[in-house]
């Protein structure tokens, strides 16, 4: 279990804080339940580009409705905040959000002289330009490699910009150099959100419970409802205020460990909200305990079971029917670490064989230190254990050596690239954005649909296969797919 | 210009990685951070080439190397990258991390080359500069390491044969660079040069790049990014070199454009005249038949411009759309970071448009105040947006019709698409023309 400590400025990368690491290859047994003792970490001589903290730091951010966003660093540091511009705007439809306005995202704009004198300067002025320019109700910096390194002292710009201004100036330290595991940058975002923007609660509503997510279409609206609870999601969508008042909330729940372990334990140990520790509900078991603990901690457990009723007799009938047509079939996973177990839960239950996962990194114990979080333990106890797998840094080049020899009826991907490599093969992959979709009995049914769907329409693939560019070398295809991690076999 | 950068169009040093992206079998080995790579194909979308994006080999340098140096890994990846993947040239790319360590990247390159691979290193380090600057930093570097290993002395003269080689557009950054060299290429060879094109799907690939100390003259097409890479190689074989200073779009100005490089060139004027000739009546054909819908659409069509973009397409497209098409250019904003030796010529270029209109001109790479400075106008008519997908939004907000036709552009798919010369010309003029009876339910 991590203390969190707000007065820091940064919060420790997930490398020293909770003993993460990016290279592993053996059962899912082997590596569950090592809340106590820390895996070994295995490096690889050879690598392919990976995601950034500073990325992954400003998506904690940019999506909040009043805020404004200042990457300290050279103009390409924020080169694909573009695309969070384009999510808040295309989805906001999907969040209640008529009319979703621009996103206000700067660069300081870092030359060479800079790194010279210093970008501090060019920084103070760049906070004050920002405010004069958007009238936002809180500023967000985000450091880069270059910042760090020539070592700008971000934070005592941020304080005093903060006292002059009087609105949040929050420093967030998520320098991409820091950490290889680029989730390193969620915890970043949200240690500066707690440090700055969540206020001491003056009163608690008891029907009001925190949800951590991403820009998941809103069904925690309906589905709170029907036992007297209300949903505040942060931080995407949510406005300034609405984060400050995280506090009061009777709960938190989040989407997925491996984004909101930390902003989970900080609101429990710093506002004392609890934090529900149960893996998020993706699966009939885990959707069951999910929502028995979220009974507990609100006081509605007989809502609850009432809830659980409906649900399943509304799906559990077609998710039999699906579990039918399913059973038997192959299928491998690559995604995120949380998310990935969750996904491995979901294809367990409709029938699928999971002969294999490759998953970015593994967290042996989130920011709770609760054993009942350890997702992956979960997930081998419910569905038994997984063969093969492996925490692959989402290494291209490992990923398409095993599929060659995998060849799984399907592939089941999260975050963006991955599935190229399944359609290459002529494998039907599928990758779903929205992390709601696979959500509790309706997510049984969502998922089974489309996974049928897209084993059913398979010609775009095997045509894609015929006529697919393989920058891979033919020895490399034929070598062991974990040849360059560290102590590898020979 | 150092100011603050609101709404980024371009991207750092590092982003001339999908220079080498667009060479054929041609791979970036990034000596970076681990997230440049993704920052940079995040920006451009769907330009993941045949080895960009997630396959780009990377040291994804860490506190590690950033404290005891990356010299070590970065002769791993290296190694790796052979074992790997198949490739034809290698492009060794370092960003900030290595930079602001000092890492010896040249000396670790130098160790495959010297066993004799096609391998160069470049200098990106993202505070540097920005990709339209280091595009000409990666294509020098590849001549001087790499396709000056096959020069053979004396450069051909052009009684042996006909060859240029051809500099224009950055790959990627122009989201239409794919469609454009193809119709320059075209439009070259109509007039009776042969082009080494040297990026995308109808350039030869590393063989192509080979050749070029054998051609008799470089032909550039662009205001000024790219111009080091052409004085670079007058210095270095002696070709001279004939400069475009914008972007030709449609049937005056590519006409322009041939009868330029057939006087530098001395080709032999009656097949220039000849397949002049020939496009000019094909493209008008079209305005003809155009032309009673441009004046007599009852329900409206845009009567001015704004344009956001580079300089080459600012000009370009001010010229095109004022003669050619009738939308009146107002105020321009060029957001590519053009260094201030160049904003001269630029804007007498630009003037050059109309003898009885001033085109009013703003340089700033801070896109947010271009688009503040748009809100502010008010002109009669209706109005046309062309710029990237963050323009999107003003564009709703001003009742502008709307068209994405700059980096980054997360609201529209280009593949082959392009914009230059007769056809481009043409196939821009349906792109308008397609937003606006789109806003017709």
């Amino acid at each position: 279990m991590s203390t969190i400590n707000l007065k820091n400025p940064q919060v420790e990368v997930r490398e020293h804080r909770l003993g993460s690491i990016t290279g592993f290859e053996g059962a899912a047994s082997q590596l569950a339940g090592c809340c106590g003792g820390s895996p070994k970490e295995r490096n690889r001589s050879f690598s392919q580009c990976l995601g950034c903290s500073t990325s992954n730091a400003a998506c904690t951010v940019i999506l909040i409705q009043d805020a404004a966003v200042i990457s300290h660093g050279p103009v390409g540091c924020s080169g694909n905040l573009h695309e969070y511009a384009f999510t808040y705007r295309v989805n906001g439809v999907q969040r209640g959000l008529e009319h979703p306005t621009q996103r206000r995202i700067f660069s300081t704009n870092l030359d060479e002289s800079d790194t010279v004198y210093g970008g501090e300067r060019k920084l103070a002025e760049a906070i004050r330009e920002v405010h004069g320019r958007t009238g936002a109700k809180a500023i967000f910096i985000i450091t880069t490699c270059a910042s760090g390194i020539i070592g700008d002292d971000v934070e005592s710009l941020a304080s005093e910009a903060e006292a002059e201004l009087g609105i949040p100036v929050v420093a967030i330290f998520c320098e991409g150099f820091r950490s290889r595991i680029w989730t390193s940058g969620f915890d970043a975002g949200y240690h500066g959100i707690a440090r700055k923007l969540i206020k001491p609660a003056t009163r608690k509503q008891p029907d009001l419970v925190n949800v951590i997510n991403f820009w998941g279409t809103d069904i925690f609206t309906a589905l709170f409802g029907r036992i007297g609870l209300r949903p505040n999601y942060i931080t995407p969508y949510a406005t300034v205020a609405g984060i400050a008042q995280s506090s009061e909330a009777v709960a938190t729940v989040q989407i997925c460990a491996t984004l909101g372990s930390y902003l989970g334990a900080a609101l429990e140990q710093v506002h004392g909200v609890p934090e529900l520790k149960s893996p998020a509900p993706y699966g009939i078991q885990a959707t069951d305990r999910w929502w028995r603990e979220l009974g507990q901690l609100t006081g509605r457990s007989r809502e609850v079971e009432t809830l659980l009723q409906e649900e399943r007799a509304a799906f559990l009938p077609r998710i039999q029917e699906l579990k039918a047509l399913l059973t038997g079939r192959s299928a491998y996973v690559t995604a995120g670490a949380a998310h990935g177990h969750a996904l491995i839960a979901i294809l367990s239950e409709l029938g699928l064989r999971v002969t294999g996962a490759a998953v970015f990194h593994h967290d042996p114990v989130y920011d709770s230190g609760s054993e009942q979080s350890d997702s992956l333990q979960a997930v081998v106890r419910d569905h038994g254990d997984i063969p093969r797998y492996t925490v692959c840094n989402k290494q291209e080049f490992e990923l398409v050596n095993v599929l060659m020899r995998e060849r799984p009826d399907l592939l089941l991907a999260r975050h963006g690239g991955m599935t190229l490599w399944g359609a290459k093969l002529g494998i039907p992959s599928l990758l779903i954005g929205d992390e709601h979709f696979g959500m509790g009995y309706q997510g049984l049914v969502n998922y089974g649909e489309r996974i049928l769907e897209a084993l059913e329409n398979d010609e775009f693939v095997k045509n894609l296969a015929r006529h697919a560019v393989n920058p891979y070398t033919d020895w490399w295809l034929k070598q062991d797919p974990y040849l360059f991690l560290e102590g590898a076999r020979p | 210009m150092t100011g603050i950068i609101e709404q980024e169009r371009y991207t750092c040093a590092i982003g001339a990685m999908q220079t080498v992206t667009a060479i054929r079998r041609a791979i970036p080995i990034l000596h970076s951070g681990p997230g440049c790579g993704t920052m940079v194909s995040g920006f451009f979308e769907r330009a993941k080439g045949y080895a960009g994006g997630n396959t780009a080999p990377c040291t994804n340098s860490g506190e590690n190397e950033v404290v005891f140096g990356g010299e070590a890994k970065l002769r791993q990846v290296i190694q790796g990258s052979y074992q790997v993947l198949e490739s034809d040239l290698q492009v060794v790319l370092t960003g900030c991390t290595a930079g602001i360590v000092g890492d010896d990247v040249g000396q670790v390159v130098k160790e495959f080359q010297e066993a004799g691979k096609p391998i160069v290193h470049v200098d990106t380090t993202g505070f540097k500069s920005n990709n339209y600057v280091s595009h000409s930093h990666v294509v020098k570097a590849i001549i001087d390491q790499y396709v000056d290993r096959f020069h053979q002395g004396q450069t051909r003269t052009r009684t042996r044969n006909q060859l240029v080689n051809v500099f224009a557009t950055l790959p990627y950054q122009d989201p239409f660079w794919k469609g454009n060299l193809s119709e320059l290429k075209r439009i070259l060879e109509g007039i009776g040069l042969q082009v080494n094109i040297l990026f995308g799907p109808e350039s030869g690939g590393v063989a192509e790049w080979q050749r070029i100390p054998q051609a008799f003259a470089n032909i550039l097409v662009s205001p000024w990014p790219g111009l080091e890479i052409v004085q670079h190689l007058e210095q270095k074989y002696g070709q001279p070199f004939y400069q475009f200073p914008h972007l030709p779009i449609g049937s005056n100005e590519t006409a322009r454009f041939l009868r330029g490089v057939a006087r530098f060139a001395e080709l032999e004027p009656v097949r220039v005249e000849a397949f002049i000739a020939r496009e000019e009546q094909a493209f008008y054909e079209e305005i003809d038949s155009l032309a009673t819908f441009l004046l007599e659409f009852r329900y409206g069509l845009p009567g001015y411009v704004h344009v956001i973009h580079d300089a080459s397409y600012v000009v370009g497209m001010s010229k095109f759309l004022l003669h050619e098409v009738g939308i009146v250019p107002r105020e321009q904003f060029i957001v590519d970071n053009t260094p201030e030796a160049f904003q001269a010529g630029i804007r007498a270029e630009l003037a050059t448009t109309s003898s009885k209109r001033t085109i009013p001109l703003t340089f700033d790479p801070d896109a947010g105040r271009a688009q503040e400075a748009i809100r502010g106008f008010r002109h009669p008519g209706r109005g046309l947006l062309i710029g990237s997908g963050w323009d999107k939004l003003l564009a709703q907000d001003k009742g502008f019709d709307f068209l994405s036709a700059s980096a980054p552009s997360p609201y529209r798919l280009v593949l082959t698409t392009g914009y230059l010369g007769f056809r481009g010309g043409l196939r821009l003029i349906e792109d308008i023309y397609d937003r606006v009876l789109a806003t017709y339910k």
